[in-house]
């Protein structure tokens, strides 16, 4: 008896370490599955690919950044149009939720939720992300948006029809219409300072280092660190927009 | 073939080719370089000028306020966050003048109590209560709170 | 405050929940509005036509070349809400010279085209040549050169070349049912394709564009036909009017199922977005949609014309349901328009609230421009219809 279910057992160890070899050797051909970068699959470039990581964890709220990239970016500075913005979510004990923006937190937050009723609160800073299957590259009909070889995706002020269709579809509310170029804007991840060896103005002037951007390519770069270490995770997953925008300590109630 | 649909073949050439010519006159040099957009347009927006200069274009001139800065809790900083874009006043710096915010709600946007400030990313203090007389630069040099 | 960001202002002070900060001005309007409710009209009136001619619905006959030459009306205004609307219409020829082949709205602009230069006019320019010939023939002064050049100048009208016109007229007709299809299906698939946006993102789309095509080209002619012939001070024939009206009653049936079948599914399968989306029907788009969509354009034809398949009053009678009937079916499909454009951008794709929507009165989105792009196809048609009178036209077997 004894002997028969060791016999068993082994057999089935048997089968079990060939299945797990074999699988092992059929997939150790593919590139190795990572749940999040697996909606952004990394690009085979020469040169950087880049994404952006904010942790939460460390956002205090201030709405520099989003006051830096109107400067930086000449945008236009009435509360409608916004590259860069802070939302603030609140859960209350009751459980519903609150979610704010004045002036895109430029001006700052003011607690508007007395503490006593505050089960959770929170700042997400806002952004493009530079998504890797944009869809608003998708719609474009003239081609005056497009992703760069470094994975950032720009306008083409010059040659953007005005038909909006981007707007439309990006998910994440990063576009805007501009009041006197009459064409889409959005962020460029400060292209103009990245090709001059400078950081994105945001996150030069983040007074808590909460957001950096980076070379997602180079397995040393902070960013690619980040997203290893941390527990990160990316806006609206299920819509497949390959997000290059990472978020560290991310609630699921952040849309 | 009748007359008419010979005459309407040709018509049919003609619209196509003077399609086809306008298409080769009106597409912009660069377009297609890259990919499906217009290749001087990266550079076009490459080219725009900057407005924050950075930490080390302050240091060159105001040396020894960056170095209290770098020493105290203000250290991470960038002096522009408070004081502006100093891409004027690096060219002008006599006539072109950066902010020097004071006032107690421009300290409160980082450092009044809010519950949604991670407690260990930021000191708190509740500034309606915390001497409400006073400015807060007082008593705290921002350059080394 | 600039008086340019003052709408904006108020906008932003009656904002709903949370929106983007970017979502608080809709970046498509009444204009967007109409583009769906033209290529509509162009759309349904050219597959009435075609009833006639390819299923061969021979009570139909008196109203085809009416169908055609509204569509043409249409089809010649349905890009100029479209022009206007964008920020730069001065690059608008861009769509044409580098399409991005992924985007939906880069193809509209060779489907259009296509069905413009190949599918409308060819099957007018073969239907009229005969009578073209002959009244280059007959006139004189400016319309007998006009007559001519359109005619492209040939004299022939032997019955050989003219039978071979017929076939080839036949051909495009049958190549412009699916190109019809194609157009109006594709305006569907421009909104239907969004992904960020629950209220527009659905396979149904493209066919629930279709059909509310059809319902909307085909009250279109039925109304111009009454119209028309009362202008023209003529008997109404009353077969062709109850055929009509049979069409636009079975077509309407179809239409209405599937945009239940829609959001029946959406409610049942309750997704993310369920919750803004009820928020949406039940508040901002109660009267759109409750009231002039579902209401006045759908239940109130689909049982007037329900009871005339059964019942049939005197013709005075029908004539007048007919006639309130078309104007309601019209009314409802504008509504159906707005409620998908205009609805779909009120609230935010964060899903936690809404942003509100005034129609301006003036301004190149305002009621006004939008009024006038909806009456100048009626103009264009009153002047073809001056041009290529149908009821001069030689009777020809199709």
């Amino acid at each position: 008896m004894t002997e028969k279910k060791t016999s068993l057992s082994r057999r089935n160890f048997l089968r079990n370490a060939g299945v797990t070899a074999g699988t092992l050797v059929a997939t150790s051909t593919l590139p190795s599955f990572n749940a999040v970068l697996f909606a952004a699959v990394k690009r085979n470039t020469k040169g950087p690919w880049y994404g952006i990581a904010i942790d939460i964890e460390k956002c205090i709220g201030c709405g520099t950044c989003a006051k830096t990239c109107k400067i930086e970016n000449n945008v236009p500075q009435e509360p409608f149009f916004f590259r860069s913005w802070v939302e603030q979510y609140t859960i209350r004990k009751d459980g519903s939720l609150k979610v704010e923006s004045p002036n895109g937190g430029i001006d700052g937050f003011t607690q508007s939720v007395p503490a006593d009723q505050i089960e959770k609160t929170f700042f997400v800073p806002k952004m493009c992300n530079h998504c890797a299957k944009s869809p608003c590259v998708q719609v474009c009909p003239v081609g005056a948006t497009y992703e760069t070889e470094e994975g950032i995706v720009l306008v083409d002020e010059k040659y953007c029809i005005g038909c909006k269709y981007c707007i439309q579809a990006c998910p994440y509310g990063c576009r805007y219409f501009h009041p006197d170029k009459h064409v889409a804007d959005k962020c460029t991840l400060c292209f103009h300072r990245i090709k001059k060896g400078l950081n994105p103005a945001c996150m030069d002037n983040c007074p808590t280092k909460a957001r950096i951007s980076g070379d997602l390519n180079d397995p040393e770069s902070a960013i690619s660190k980040f997203i290893r270490t941390k527990n990160v995770y990316v806006l609206k997953p299920h819509l497949n927009t390959g997000s290059k925008l990472y978020y560290n300590a991310l609630n699921q109630e952040v849309r | 073939m009748p007359l008419h649909l010979k005459r309407l073949l040709l018509t049919g050439v003609v619209i196509v080719s003077l399609f086809l010519l306008l298409k080769h006159a009106l597409t912009p040099d660069s377009f297609g370089q890259y990919g499906h957009y217009r290749g001087n347009s990266m550079g076009e927006i490459a080219a725009l000028p900057i407005h924050f200069t950075g930490n080390k274009s302050c240091e060159s001139c105001h040396d020894t306020i960056v170095t209290m800065k770098n020493e105290g809790y203000h250290s991470d900083l960038a002096c522009e966050g408070c004081h502006g874009a100093g891409y004027l006043h690096i060219k002008n710096p006599k006539t072109e003048k950066l902010i020097k915010p004071n006032s107690r709600e421009f300290c409160g946007k980082c450092h009044s109590i809010n519950p949604a400030r991670p407690e260990k990313a930021i000191t708190q203090q509740n500034i309606k209560d915390h001497h409400p007389e006073d400015k807060c630069v007082k008593c705290h040099n921002p350059h080394q709170p | 405050m600039n008086p340019e960001f003052e709408h904006l202002y108020q906008a932003l002070s009656k904002v709903d929940g949370f929106i983007y900060p970017n979502e608080i001005e809709l970046s498509w309007s009444i204009l967007i509005v109409l583009y769906p409710f033209i290529t509509g009209l162009v759309a349904g009136a050219f597959i009435l036509a075609s009833l006639e001619r390819v299923f061969n619905v021979k009570s139909l006959r008196p109203t085809y070349v009416i169908a055609l030459l509204t569509s043409f009306a249409f089809l010649l205004v349905a890009t100029m809400p479209l022009i206007f609307h964008l920020g730069q219409p001065l690059r608008a020829w861009e769509i044409m010279m580098t399409p991005h082949l992924t985007s939906a709205m880069a193809i509209f602009g060779f489907v259009y085209l296509w069905y413009l230069m190949i599918v409308l006019l060819l099957e007018i320019w073969f239907d009229y040549r005969y009578d073209l010939v002959l009244w280059a023939r007959e006139s004189t002064g400016v319309k007998k050169w006009l007559y001519k050049a359109l005619a492209l100048g040939s004299d022939d009208i032997s019955p050989k070349s003219v039978k071979l016109d017929q076939k080839l007229g036949y051909i495009v007709t049958v190549i412009g049912i699916p190109s019809a299809f194609l157009l109006h299906g594709y305006v569907g698939f421009i909104f239907g394709s969004i992904k960020a946006n629950p209220w527009w993102s659905t396979v149904m789309m493209p066919i629930i564009f279709l059909f509310s095509a059809m319902v909307s080209g085909i009250a279109l002619v039925m109304l111009l036909f009454i119209i028309i012939n009362k202008v023209r001070k003529q008997k109404i024939d009353m077969l062709c009017l109850d055929t009509i009206a049979k069409y636009l009653f079975y077509i309407i049936i179809i239409d209405f199922t599937m945009e239940s079948l829609d959001q029946i599914h959406r409610f049942y399968e309750a997704e993310e977005s369920f919750e803004i989306i009820q928020l949406l029907i039940s508040g901002h788009l109660n009267f759109t949609l409750l009231v002039m969509q579902v209401g006045i354009g759908m239940f109130l034809p689909l049982t007037t014309l329900g009871i005339l398949q059964f019942y049939k009053p005197a013709e005075k009678v029908r004539q007048l349901l007919y006639f309130i009937t078309g104007v309601l079916v019209l009314i409802g499909i504008f509504f159906m328009r707005w409620n998908v454009v205009i609805g779909g951008q009120l609230f935010s794709k964060s899903f936690l609230g809404f942003t509100s929507f005034k129609l301006s009165l003036i301004g190149p989105e305002g009621f006004l421009m939008a009024s006038i792009w909806l009456i100048v196809p009626f103009f264009i048609l009153a002047f073809l219809l001056w041009l290529f009178p149908p009821w001069k036209k030689t009777e020809m077997e199709h």
